[in-house]
C-alpha cells in the first residue's frame, strides 16, 4: 500500500473567476456582442496581440476569421495599426491585457488613437484585481492612467448585461473608448434589475434611506449582494451604478449622494485616481462637503495568489464590505 | 493642375523623369530655405538632404489628388519624423496641396504649418509625428484596412535612421511581413545623425539591409541624393505592390545639407542654426550648384 499523498494546494490564479459558486453566467459575453454586431456592420474589425484567447477574441475570429488580424505579442504595432485601420474608415477593436494597453503602448494610445479622435475601442482583459498573478498582470491602476488622456471614454462593465448592451455603442461612439474586460464566464446580475447601459449614464440600482454606495465594475454585483446582508442588519442600502467612469455622469451621481445618507464608493481598482477620486473631484467642483467612504485597492503593488483569498484580503469580498459599513454605522 | 500625379505611370521616359524630379526638388529646397529663414533655425540640414526623396515620391509616386487631399483612393504618405515637417510642407507645396504664398507662415502662432508635423493642421499631412516609431505601426494597419476594402492605395511611410532604435519599428516590420504587405513601402533616411551625435555612437543599426532583409522585406540601399537611383529604387519597389506581396524598404542615403556647400560642412548639424546674413548665401549656392549641373 502507498503512503497517502499530501494534499496540493491549488489556485489557478490566472483562470480564476470571481463568480459565486451556482451563480448564473454567460459565456465570453463580449466575443459573442462583437460576432453579432459584425454581422450588421462591416466596418467592424478585431484585432489582437497574442491574446485572443484570454480576451474573448476568439469567438470573433472563429464567426469574422477575414476581418480578424493577429498581431503577435506587440502591443505597440496592435494600436497603431488599428489607428490605421479606423483612418482609412474601418471600427476596430483591439484586445490585449489591460497592464499591456495601459502601461506599454500608451503613447501609441494616445498620439496615433485619442489626439486624433479615431473610432477605436482598446479592449482591456484582466483589469483591477481579476487575476492572482502578481503586479505584472494586475492593472490596478488603469483607469487613474486613462482618466488623463483626452477624448478617451471609459467603460468599466458589472456583468455580461453591460457588457453584451455597450459593446455597439462602444462602435456607435465617434472617439475612442476602453472597455475594462470580465472575460470567460462573466456573471449575469443586472437582468434582475430594471436596467439597461447607456454610454456616459449611472443607474440607480435599487433605493435605500441609510446608505448609498456608489460603483462600477464588478464591485457593482458586491455592492448589490452586500446591500442585501446589510438590509438583515437593518441597513438600507441605495446602489447606483456608474459603470462609465469617463465621461463621469455627476449630475446623476450628485444627485443620489446630496443629503444624510453615508456615502461609499465601491471599484476594483487602486483608491488613486478612479471612482473614489473621480466622485470626490465631482463633489468639490460644486461645493460638497461630504465625507466619503472609498472601499478600493489599496495604494500599492499587490500579493500573487487566489482570487477569493486576495479579495478578502484586500476588502472587495460581500463580508469584508458589510464589516466596513457596519463599523461606519457604529 | 492635374487630377492625378505620379509621373511614374505617364509613360515618360527615366531621363525626363529624372529632370522633373530634379527640377522639384531644386525648387523644394528653395522653400525649405525660405522657411528656414522665418525661423532662423530649424531641421534644414535634414530637409536638404532628403528633399530628393520626397521629390520623387511626391512628383513621381504618389497618385494624389492636390485639389481633394482626402481623395479616398489616394496613396498615403506617412510623416513619422514630424520634425521633418519643413521638408513636407516643401513637398505639399510643390505638389499643389498647399499654397506657395502660405509657406511664409511656417512655424508662426496660427499657421497650418506647425514646425512639427501635425495631421489635424496640414492638408495632406495623414499622421501626427513626432514621438518617435509611430509612422510603420499605422501605416501597417492602413495597409491591412486598405487591403481589407479592396482599395489599390499604396502606403508609404517616411521613417529616419534614429526611428530604427525604437523597437516598435520592428514589431512593425515583422507585423507587415507576417501580413504580406505588399503595398506598403518604408523609406528611411539614412542620414547618420541623431539628436545625440552620430547614429554609429547613439546606438548602432548597421547592417540596416540585413535586419530588414531578415524580417523578411524586400530591401534596397540607395544614394538618397542620386535621383535616377531613387526612381529605379521606387520602380522597383511599386513591383512589389501586390495584395498579397512583400513590403518594401529603400534605405536612403543622404547627406546632409545636400546642395548647399555652406550647410553639407557645418560641424552642428542636427538642429542648425543659421545666421541672417547666410541665408541668401544659401540659396545663391543651391542655385549655382543647381544651374552648374544642368548646364
Amino acid at each position: 500500500m502507498s503512503t497517502p499523498t499530501k494534499k496540493r494546494l491549488t489556485t489557478s490564479a490566472m483562470i480564476a473567476s470571481f463568480a459565486d459558486p451556482g451563480q448564473p453566467t454567460s459565456s465570453a459575453p463580449f466575443g459573442h456582442a462583437l460576432a453579432a454586431l459584425a454581422e450588421q456592420d462591416q466596418r467592424i474589425v478585431g484585432l489582437t496581440a497574442d491574446l485572443g484567447k484570454y480576451t474573448d477574441m476568439h469567438v470573433f475570429a472563429e464567426a469574422h476569421p477575414d476581418r480578424f488580424f493577429q498581431m503577435g505579442m506587440a502591443e505597440q504595432l496592435l494600436f497603431g495599426a488599428a489607428a490605421g485601420m479606423a483612418e482609412v474608415g474601418l471600427v476596430p477593436f483591439a484586445s490585449t491585457y489591460s497592464v499591456f494597453a495601459a502601461r506599454r503602448a500608451y503613447d501609441f494610445l494616445c498620439l496615433d488613437i485619442a489626439e486624433p479622435n479615431l473610432n477605436v475601442n482598446i479592449i482591456g482583459g484582466l483589469p483591477g484585481l481579476t487575476t492572482g498573478y502578481g503586479p505584472s498582470h494586475q492593472a490596478t491602476e488603469d483607469i487613474a492612467i486613462f482618466r488623463g488622456m483626452p477624448n478617451l471614454t471609459i467603460v468599466d462593465p458589472c456583468d455580461s448585461v453591460d457588457i453584451e448592451q455597450a459593446v455597439p455603442q462602444l462602435a456607435a461612439a465617434d472617439g475612442p473608448t476602453y472597455l475594462r474586460l470580465l472575460r470567460g464566464k462573466v456573471p449575469t446580475v443586472l437582468d434582475e434589475y430594471d436596467y439597461e447601459f447607456r454610454l456616459g449614464k449611472a443607474s440607480v440600482l435599487r433605493g435605500g434611506n441609510d446608505v448609498v454606495f456608489v460603483s462600477s465594475g464588478l464591485m457593482t454585483m458586491r455592492a448589490l449582494q452586500a446591500a442585501q446582508d446589510l438590509a438583515e442588519h437593518g441597513v438600507d442600502v441605495s446602489v447606483v451604478h456608474s459603470p462609465t467612469i469617463k465621461p463621469f455622469d455627476a449630475e446623476t451621481v450628485l444627485r443620489e449622494t446630496r443629503g444624510d445618507r453615508l456615502v461609499v464608493t465601491l471599484e476594483n481598482h487602486t483608491v488613486v485616481g478612479g471612482l473614489f477620486e473621480t466622485l470626490a473631484a465631482e463633489m468639490a467642483k460644486v461645493g460638497e462637503q461630504q465625507r466619503v467612504v472609498p472601499i478600493a485597492l489599496p495604494d500599492r503593488f499587490l500579493d500573487a495568489g487566489a482570487l477569493p483569498t486576495l479579495h478578502e484580503r484586500y476588502g472587495l469580498a460581500r463580508g469584508s464590505i458589510v464589516s466596513k459599513v457596519l463599523a461606519e454605522l457604529a | 493642375m492635374t487630377a492625378v500625379s505620379a509621373s511614374r505611370t505617364e509613360g515618360l521616359d527615366l531621363a525626363a523623369r529624372a529632370d522633373r524630379v530634379r527640377e522639384a526638388a531644386y525648387r523644394m529646397r528653395h522653400h525649405m530655405l525660405d522657411m528656414g529663414e522665418v525661423q532662423g533655425q530649424g531641421y534644414v540640414g535634414q530637409a536638404l538632404g532628403v528633399a530628393d526623396m520626397l521629390a520623387v515620391t511626391y512628383v513621381d509616386q504618389l497618385r494624389l489628388k492636390p485639389e481633394d487631399p482626402h481623395w479616398e483612393q489616394r496613396d498615403r504618405f506617412l510623416l513619422s519624423t514630424g520634425h521633418y515637417a519643413i521638408a513636407l510642407y516643401a513637398a505639399l507645396a510643390e505638389a499643389g496641396i498647399v499654397p506657395v504664398d502660405e509657406l511664409d507662415t511656417y512655424g508662426s502662432d496660427g499657421s497650418r504649418l506647425p514646425m512639427s508635423g501635425m495631421a489635424s493642421y496640414t492638408p495632406g499631412m495623414e499622421i501626427s509625428g513626432g514621438s518617435l516609431g509611430h509612422g510603420l505601426t499605422v501605416a501597417v494597419g492602413m495597409a491591412l484596412g486598405l487591403r481589407l476594402r479592396s482599395s489599390s492605395s499604396r502606403v508609404f511611410n517616411f521613417l529616419s535612421d534614429g526611428e530604427l532604435d525604437e523597437g516598435s519599428t520592428w514589431e512593425a516590420a515583422m507585423g507587415a511581413k507576417h501580413h504580406g504587405l505588399g503595398g506598403l513601402t518604408a523609406m528611411v533616411d539614412m542620414n547618420a545623425l541623431q539628436a545625440d551625435g552620430r547614429t554609429e555612437s547613439v546606438l548602432s543599426i548597421e547592417p540596416a539591409e540585413e535586419k530588414w532583409a531578415a524580417c523578411g522585406w524586400f530591401t534596397q540601399r540607395v544614394d538618397g541624393n542620386d535621383v535616377e537611383a531613387l526612381l529605379a529604387a521606387f520602380d522597383a519597389a511599386a513591383e512589389q505592390a501586390e495584395p498579397h506581396g512583400t513590403p518594401s524598404v529603400i534605405l536612403c542615403d543622404t547627406k546632409i545639407g545636400r546642395g548647399v556647400p555652406l550647410l553639407e560642412t557645418r560641424e552642428k548639424a542636427h538642429f542648425m542654426r543659421i545666421d541672417e546674413h547666410e541665408w541668401q548665401q544659401c540659396r545663391d549656392q543651391l542655385t549655382a550648384g543647381f544651374e552648374g549641373a544642368s548646364a
